[in-house]
């Protein structure tokens, strides 16, 4: 039985209710923290654990606290992002339908540490369930004490709020959602500033992803020290993929860092294979926005070595060879997937999403995807590939947000990857699949 | 606080701290400020959006020699001393910015034909000075049908970049904004909600700040083009602006009053509705004399000599 950090009770169905997780051991991390340490005393022990943020980009969460703009006479504020609306990423919903008081428990530690008495969570919109029980969940925090005015007699007062999102992709990105928490239209922000001296209202503010906060616990209950053993060099811990496609058992998964890729994909324990014993053709594995990768490289860097999840060896080879952890939303295809029609569908996405504030995002994901219905459909010509690898080139970089990105990494890897496969469509004038 | 150091195109300026390196740019002027669509310097929060002002810093400041690893907004990035940026220099950023003019036509129906803006268009120079000649999509142009969106202002949102002047001009010029941007993506369009006329005072400022031809003057639309009418700086005693006024005559008749414009193209005091739309007789109007354009648009060609310096060239082959 593998370790579990996160989803250490997820099978108990009353989990939700706040007697069962108090009853497990819930919410000592907050009894420790408020009764015995300091705020910095806290953010010391994150920093050791060298907790890397699990929203995509794997920035170490130490870090972005210390950068929070204390003792300039304004409130700060915490931020949970629970906007999760990647294609092909759900743990997050996942931990909070089934253990939300897990994520309230680390929000209180890591507001403390972070000494703000507002902290918000930022749902997404389509997140009714885990809205209602989210709601549940604070209100018994609140009855219990553990919420409010006075925490256990500490003298430290924590609010958490829920904000739920109105349907945008967008308003994942931390500036967005800030802009959403105070009820503006969700345009990402030019930074400078960052949020960590300017975010919400102008105050310093830390936006953290939920498998982050949730993280957090077990981090105060043990020691920073024991969490950075867990895990491969500088990706510690455990981490929440979500894996989907066409692998025999689909679901959420807690992985150790450092487990082979291979293993996660064929073992039982996880994946189970792929479905009908069809052949691995392609994985995209941190979420749709990450460059896809095929089965030789993902289960092998291209230096030889196997590939395990962790950050590093995800991202070895760099965009050429390799790819990014990214939010853990691990997408299989097996060899009946078309992969001019799957990248259609992601730019399709991107196209949508696109807040349409800058012009290279606002019309490239646009052109991009129609070129990419020309191609699947039957309708290519071959200056076409250049041409989407070229819109993509441009775009990439030249954006206020990473959503341009975003957008961007999938059709030039795609490209790169599978080029005989868009020629072939070209060719046949249909989708050979 | 004393001044920073910027080099800029090898050429070396002096500013402010918390200059931009658009305004130090603009400060060294001629060819090495780099174009931009969207920012506005008297508006507050505008710029970033377009993208045509992305340069290139090769180093970041004196203590951190470090390159940026992206382009970066020249409007939005604050200077730092010893800060080396390439600008026309640069090869990347020449290419970068041609591909931002082909995004900002693939949907521009083009028709400055037919447009009351040519003539004295930002888009239109832009593409002269950095696009492509052809264009590479095919598609179908996204287009609108023209909203009413009032008296005197004629919106035409086929032709909108969404720069967002507009909606921060009404922000802070207005008293209560009623238009803005709906919708998101390749869809965002500007309107009113619902239905609503743009109506106030100083609401036909958003006609000097479209840098396109999407807002248009519907006193002066298709009265003319704007390089056969002549500029002439005029004042009259305003209860609500400054009056300070371009009017753009023809013979002795007014055909079009607007705000005075820098060779920036941005106004430096805005006007009034009541002189834009209402005082087009030059009984109400005290003639200062011809105005000279030395904006870089067919306006200022044949008319007028160019009041500043010729464009200083940057020094191509000097190494740091």
């Amino acid at each position: 039985m593998s370790l579990r950090i996160l989803t250490e009770n997820i099978d108990i169905p009353e989990l939700t209710s706040f007697e069962v997780y108090r009853k497990l051991g819930g919410y000592r991390s907050v009894e420790k923290s408020l009764k015995t340490m300091s705020p910095s005393g806290v953010m010391e022990e994150v920093k050791k654990s060298t907790l890397r943020g699990r929203g995509g980009a794997g920035f170490p969460t130490g870090m972005k606290w210390s950068f929070l703009a204390r003792g300039i006479g304004k409130p700060h504020y915490l931020i949970c992002n629970a906007d999760e609306s990647e294609p092909g990423t759900f743990k997050d919903r996942y931990l909070m339908e089934r253990n939300p008081h897990l994520l309230i428990d680390g929000m209180i530690t890591s507001a403390f540490a972070l000494e703000a008495n507002t902290a918000y969570i930022y749902v997404r919109g389509e997140l009714f369930r885990v809205l209602r029980i989210l709601e549940k969940a604070i209100g018994e925090a609140y009855a219990n004490g553990f919420l409010g005015k006075n925490i256990l007699g500490s003298g430290y007062s924590l609010d958490i709020f829920c904000h739920p999102g109105a349907g945008a992709y967008i308003c994942g990105e931390e500036t967005a959602l800030i802009e959403s928490v105070e009820g503006k239209r969700g345009n990402p922000r030019i930074k400078p500033p960052f949020p960590a001296i300017a975010g919400l209202w102008d105050c310093p503010t830390v936006v953290n992803n939920v498998e982050t906060l949730a993280s957090v616990p077990w981090i105060i209950n043990n020691g920073g020290e024991e969490y950075a053993k867990i895990g491969v060099w500088k990706s510690t811990g455990t981490k929440l993929m979500s894996a989907c496609g066409h692998i025999s058992k689909p679901g959420v998964y807690e992985v150790k860092m450092g487990l082979p890729v291979e293993e996660f994909i064929y073992s039982e324990e996880y994946c189970g294979g792929i479905r009908k014993g069809n052949k691995l053709k392609a994985v995209i594995a941190g979420g749709s926005s990450v460059p896809i990768l095929p089965a030789d490289l993902i289960l092998k860097t291209a230096a030889g070595e196997p590939r395990l999840i962790t950050y590093e060896s995800l991202s070895e080879g760099g965009f050429e060879t390799g790819t990014m952890l990214g939010s853990g939303g691990f997408i299989v295809m097996d060899n009946t997937t078309c992969i001019v029609k799957n990248l259609w569908n992601f730019t399709r996405f991107y196209r949508h999403e696109s807040c349409g504030q800058c012009s290279p995002c606002r019309e490239g994901t646009g052109w991009m995807e129609k070129v990419l219905y020309g191609i699947e459909n039957g309708e290519g010509k071959m200056p076409d590939i250049d041409l989407l690898e070229d819109v993509a080139k441009n775009i990439e970089g030249h954006t206020i947000c990473p959503l341009g990105d975003a957008a961007a990494w999938p059709v030039r890897s795609a490209i790169r990857h599978f080029r005989s496969e868009f020629e072939e469509h070209v060719k046949l004038k249909k989708c050979p699949f | 606080m004393s001044l920073l150091k910027v080099t800029i195109d090898n050429l070396d300026v002096e500013v402010e701290p918390g200059t931009t390196i658009l305004n130090a740019a603009r400060k060294i002027g001629g060819r090495v400020v780099p174009p931009a669509m969207c920012y506005y310097s008297g508006l507050k929060g505008t710029g970033g959006k377009c993208r045509t002002c992305l340069v290139k810093v090769s180093k970041s400041s004196a203590t951190d020699p470090r390159p940026m690893p992206k382009l970066v907004p020249s409007c939005s990035t604050i200077v730092q001393d010893g800060m080396i940026v390439q600008n026309i220099t640069s090869p990347e950023v020449l290419e970068a910015r041609k591909h931002i003019v082909e995004i900002l036509l693939i949907n521009h129906p083009l028709d400055c034909p037919i447009c009351d803006q040519a003539g004295e268009c930002d888009l239109q120079n832009l593409s002269y000075k950095h696009g492509l000649a052809d264009t590479r999509y095919e598609f179908e142009r996204r287009t609108f049908e023209k909203i009413d969106i009032g008296r005197f202002i004629q919106l035409h949102m086929t032709r909108c970049i969404l720069c967002y002047r507009c909606v921060y001009l009404a922000d802070q010029l207005t008293d209560k904004r009623v238009h803005g941007v709906l919708f998101r993506g390749d869809n965002s369009e500007i309107s009113t909600f619902i239905e609503n006329v743009v109506e106030n005072d100083f609401s036909g400022n958003v006609i000097d700040v479209c840098p396109v031809g999407a807002l248009t003057d519907k006193t002066f639309r298709f009265k003319s083009r704007v390089w056969f009418t002549k500029p002439y700086d005029a004042h009259r005693n305003c209860e609500k602006c400054e009056g300070k006024a371009v009017l753009w005559m023809s013979g002795t008749d007014v055909l079009r009053v607007t705000g005075r414009k820098n060779e920036f193209g941005e106004v430096e005091d805005f006007i009034c509705n009541e002189c834009r739309f209402e005082k087009k007789n030059t009984d109400d109007w005290i003639l200062e004399g011809p105005r000279n354009i030395s904006h870089s648009s067919v306006i200022s060609q044949n008319l007028y000599e160019l009041i500043n310096e010729p464009p200083k060239e940057p020094p191509f082959n000097k190494k740091d």
